[in-house]
């Protein structure tokens, strides 16, 4: 391939492709200048880290949910009940902080068999199941929680939420440790990437030119390692950070490679195809909401640290929120189409937005309604450029 | 539209003329200087090959491509029609019916054919009365004899083509399209659809009619344009001794097919499917009987055909073998290879060696929004992966594989299924399934919506597939179909299994007296 015809395809692939991505930056750009690069700062970007996480985790979950071609309402107040199960284990019976993270999950997972066994093997609309969750898993909250909120956790436990990695190997005013970890990821990330080039080689696919390749890979390096300085200089590498990568990475490659991920995207892009293909689609639904069930005891502990306590009202408007993420990262409406990668932006969008927005000091209900608008805009942006580049084919 | 030129007492001249239309999409010319001209009051046939442009041409006629986005000019009438939308173009008189059928099934019949024009009183309210009476004229006028007040879903396809020709005919339709109406009837209701478009055409209605039915074309077309690769062809009269099907399928092609079906010898093998006793039962309907002991055999390198009407169980039959798909409270045995097997869900009976390519690509075959190298894989990611995780680059190997011998034709294998032509999403389906290496395939319609030059390739690829080996079971509503492509056929009429005739020895009208065979009581 020529130089200009490797551009080319580069921005056009990537404009259609990740146009979303291409938003963010933009987004990012425009907070960034009117906040004087305040957005941009060490102390807010691993804020920022900390404040979206359980809402990033979320995502994750709700994606699969939703390529499955369903709906979760009912995860804001199962990240309050997870929350509060570890509460009462930590707080009111006074276990260790890992008995109290156990119980949430084994909570979120119990959680999830309920709900995936109503959607799954009755086959009710998981909009209806996951409404009476949010209902249920609410008030077991509040019955659980005595309708008052529990406080606070004993120090290990707000360390998942609250705590950074530092100054275990030393540095100068920055954190070796958190550069060393970034460091070992980018390294990570060039060789994988160079291998799956190698392998397309090998399986005579089209590939960038080596020029292209190596001036992405540098670019993804340079951008990774400028966040790592900027939070080496901050605090330390959070907690949760790692929790979320190991997350993100582990769901981007279950749902493109693996076959529980290929089935997801197929029962949601025809489920009678699926299942005449022999795709054992009760299981597989069965596992999307254990699944959700699971993630979301994880950012209901995330949560539950963070804030040091576990409240009644933990958790409302989370799923609005984590659905949002993943429409705004290009998921569509019916099934079959979304990407992790894609939801995280989304949720990066409006973790941004909403940032950004504090940082001006403009006002919450400003902030609703701006976020409401980018959703739908975002949403309507994808629907017509679908049509423009369906209407070529018809 | 400014002179009044358009009384119907010269109505002499066409009432329609396309001139020089010439669409494109980006990268892709899909019509390119189109004439048409079609006579008042004629059934003029439209043929062509998948991908030719018939249904474009017919987009833009019916305001579905707005003018300007295209050139040429429309002649309707003596004025010209510069057409926004479909409601422009129904106001002329020109009505289009797709041929995926476009009813609301939960609504009745007579709101069917007023959705959108409803007859009203005092502004906003419907005139029930009215509605109705002129529903009931109006379906009269097809031939049905339903009540309007019945849901659609009540109906059978038949019936509901017919209802949609009613609903044209409530918008004073002059100009009737329809794309390949008969695609999904079966010969009995596909002889009265076109009973009826006789009758409208004694009435004055001008009909085009796009078909792949050729036998269709020849006995009710007055006259025939080809449409080859976005370019018209010729137009045939069909009252000249020379217009024969032979000629049709010339034009399309572009290549004379001697033979609509390839020559093959048939090797036949040991027996590879044994079906014992089947009984199925409807699903809903308790105590229905919808396959009744039901026995038949497959063997390797043989193509064994069902031949039956609507209704009598072919799917049914397919289905319910094919991993319980189908029907409740089954019985009966299955072998494959003289063992038996389990098929009480789809995995089983695939491990099995059964592999089903469903009658309809679009509902039950397909994922369209995914592209071709995942539905290629879709049936066989267990072969193409190790511990639960799918080698990607192996995947797009095979699919880039299977493009090539099977001949699909796609710029390449990262485009939605949905975007193919019938018969190429057809190949995919194939594709899918042989590379599952079944034992034995079952097709149900394999060429039902497909041209003819892809009807030939298919037929090739079944070849191939017993030249291999494997055993091949057709169901299919086209005799010649049948007689053209198996060895054996068995006759199905209300769920039995009323006969088996060796092709040799096998006549349509044959297969016609045992798939209308009545259940002794």
């Amino acid at each position: 391939m020529t130089t200009i015809a490797n551009l080319k395809d580069l921005v056009t692939q990537n404009v259609r492709s990740s146009g979303i991505a291409f938003a963010f930056i933009v987004i990012v750009g425009m907070f960034a200048f009117m906040t004087d690069g305040r957005l941009l700062s060490p102390g807010n970007l691993s804020n920022l880290v900390l404040q979206y996480s359980y809402i990033l985790i979320l995502a994750i979950g709700m994606l699969i949910v939703i390529v499955g071609g369903h709906i979760d309402l009912s995860v804001g107040s199962v990240v309050a009940l997870t929350g509060a199960i570890a509460a009462v284990v930590v707080v009111r019976e006074g276990f260790p902080w890992w008995v109290g993270v156990l119980a949430a999950v084994a909570t979120g997972l119990l959680i999830g068999m309920w709900q995936g066994f109503w959607v799954a093997y009755v086959g009710i609309p998981a909009f209806i199941v996951t409404l009476a969750g949010m209902l249920l898993f609410r008030g077991l909250t509040l019955l659980v929680l005595d309708n008052m909120s529990l406080s606070p956790f004993p120090g290990e436990y707000g360390q998942i939420g609250r705590g950074f990695l530092n100054g275990l190997l030393g540095g100068y005013g920055y954190d070796t440790l958190t550069l060393v970890i970034f460091g070992i990821a980018v390294a990570g990330y060039a060789v994988a990437s160079y291998r799956n080039r190698r392998a397309k080689l090998s399986y005579n696919q089209d590939v960038e030119a080596i020029w292209l390749f190596a001036a992405k890979v540098v670019l993804v390096a340079a951008v990774v390692m400028w966040f790592a300085w900027q939070l080496a200089t901050s605090r330390g590498l959070p907690i949760v950070l790692i929790v979320l990568a190991a997350l993100i990475i582990a769901y981007t490659m279950i749902t493109k490679h693996s076959i529980f991920g290929r089935h997801v995207y197929a029962i949601g892009g025809n489920l009678a195809a699926a299942q005449l293909s022999g795709v054992r689609v009760k299981r597989v639904n069965f596992l999307i909401f254990l699944n959700m069930g699971f993630l979301a005891s994880i950012a209901g502990i995330v949560f539950s640290s963070r804030s040091n306590a576990a409240q009644p009202g933990a958790g409302e408007m989370f799923e609005l929120d984590a659905i949002a993420a993943c429409f705004i990262g290009g998921a569509a409406v019916t099934g079959g189409i979304g990407t992790i990668p894609g939801a995280m932006i989304g949720g990066l969008i409006m973790a941004v937005m909403s940032n950004g927005m504090s940082l001006l000091g403009v006002d919450q209900s400003v902030q609703q309604v701006v976020k409401g608008l980018v959703l739908l805009l975002a949403v309507g942006f994808d629907i017509w450029n679908k049509k423009r580049s369906g209407a070529r084919a018809s | 539209m400014s002179e009044p030129t358009e009384s119907p007492a010269d109505g002499d001249g066409p009432i329609l003329e396309m001139r020089g239309i010439t669409k494109t999409f980006p990268g892709v010319k899909a019509l390119s200087d189109v004439n048409l001209s079609v006579d008042r009051g004629e059934i003029h046939a439209i043929c062509g090959e998948n991908g030719a442009g018939k249904s474009t041409l017919m987009k833009v006629l019916s305001g579905v491509h707005p003018h300007g986005t295209y050139e040429g000019e429309i002649v309707l009438d003596g004025a010209p029609a510069s057409f926004r939308t479909i409601n422009d173009s129904e106001a002329r008189g020109v009505v289009i019916i797709h041929q995926e059928l476009a009813l609301v099934p939960y609504l009745s019949i007579a709101e069917n054919i007023f959705l959108g024009n409803e007859r009203r009183r005092a502004g906003e309210f419907i005139d029930w009365h009215r509605t109705n009476a002129a529903a009931a004229e109006l379906l009269a006028r097809v031939g049905l004899t339903e009540s309007p007040t019945a849901p659609v879903s009540t109906l059978g396809v038949g019936k509901q083509q017919l209802v949609e020709i009613a609903k044209a005919l409530s918008k004073e339709v002059r100009l009737l399209i329809l794309d390949e109406p008969t695609a999904a009837l079966n010969d009995q209701d596909s002889e009265h659809l076109l009973d009826i478009l006789r009758r409208l055409r004694e009435e004055g209605v001008t009909c085009i009619i796009i078909s792949h039915k050729l036998g269709e074309i020849a006995s009710i077309a007055d006259r025939t344009t080809i449409i080859r690769d976005g370019q018209t062809i010729e137009t045939l009269d069909m009252a000249e001794p020379e217009s024969t099907q032979d000629r049709i399928i010339r034009g399309m092609v572009g290549r004379s097919l001697d033979n609509r079906f390839p020559e093959r010898t048939s090797v036949i093998g040991e027996e590879v499917l044994r079906i014992e006793d089947w009984t199925v039962h409807h699903p809903t309907q308790p105590g229905r009987v919808m396959v009744d002991k039901a026995n038949l055999t497959v063997r390797a390198g043989e193509v064994v055909g069902i031949a039956g009407l609507m209704g009598a169980g072919r799917t049914e039959l397919a289905m319910s073998v094919f991993g319980h798909s189908y029907g409740r409270d089954i019985s009966g045995r299955v072998l494959v290879h003289g063992r038996e097997v389990s098929v009480k869900n789809v995995s089983r009976a695939i491990d099995a060696g059964i592999a089903y390519v469903s009658e309809d690509r679009k509902q039950l075959g397909l994922n369209l929004i995914e592209d071709v190298r995942r539905n290629t894989s879709a049936a066989g990611l267990p072969k193409l992966s190790r511990a639960g995780w799918v080698n990607e680059h192996e995947e797009l190997r095979v699919a880039e594989e299977y493009r090539e011998s099977m001949g699909t034709r796609t710029p390449n294998v990262l485009v939605p299924v949905g975007k193919l032509s019938g018969g190429n999403q057809q190949k995919v389906a194939l594709s899918k399934w042989i590379y599952t290496d079944p034992e034995v395939l079952i097709l149900d319609e394999p060429t039902r919506g497909i041209d003819v030059g892809a009807k030939y390739e298919i037929y090739t690829l079944i070849n191939k597939m017993v030249a291999d080996g494997k055993a091949v079971l057709v169901i299919s509503s086209e005799l010649p179909e049948l007689l053209g492509t198996c060895d054996r056929i068995y006759a199905l009429a209300a769920g039995r299994i009323t006969g088996e005739v060796d092709v040799a020895s096998a006549t349509q009208e044959g297969l016609m007296s045992l798939m209308t065979q009545e259940a002794d009581a």
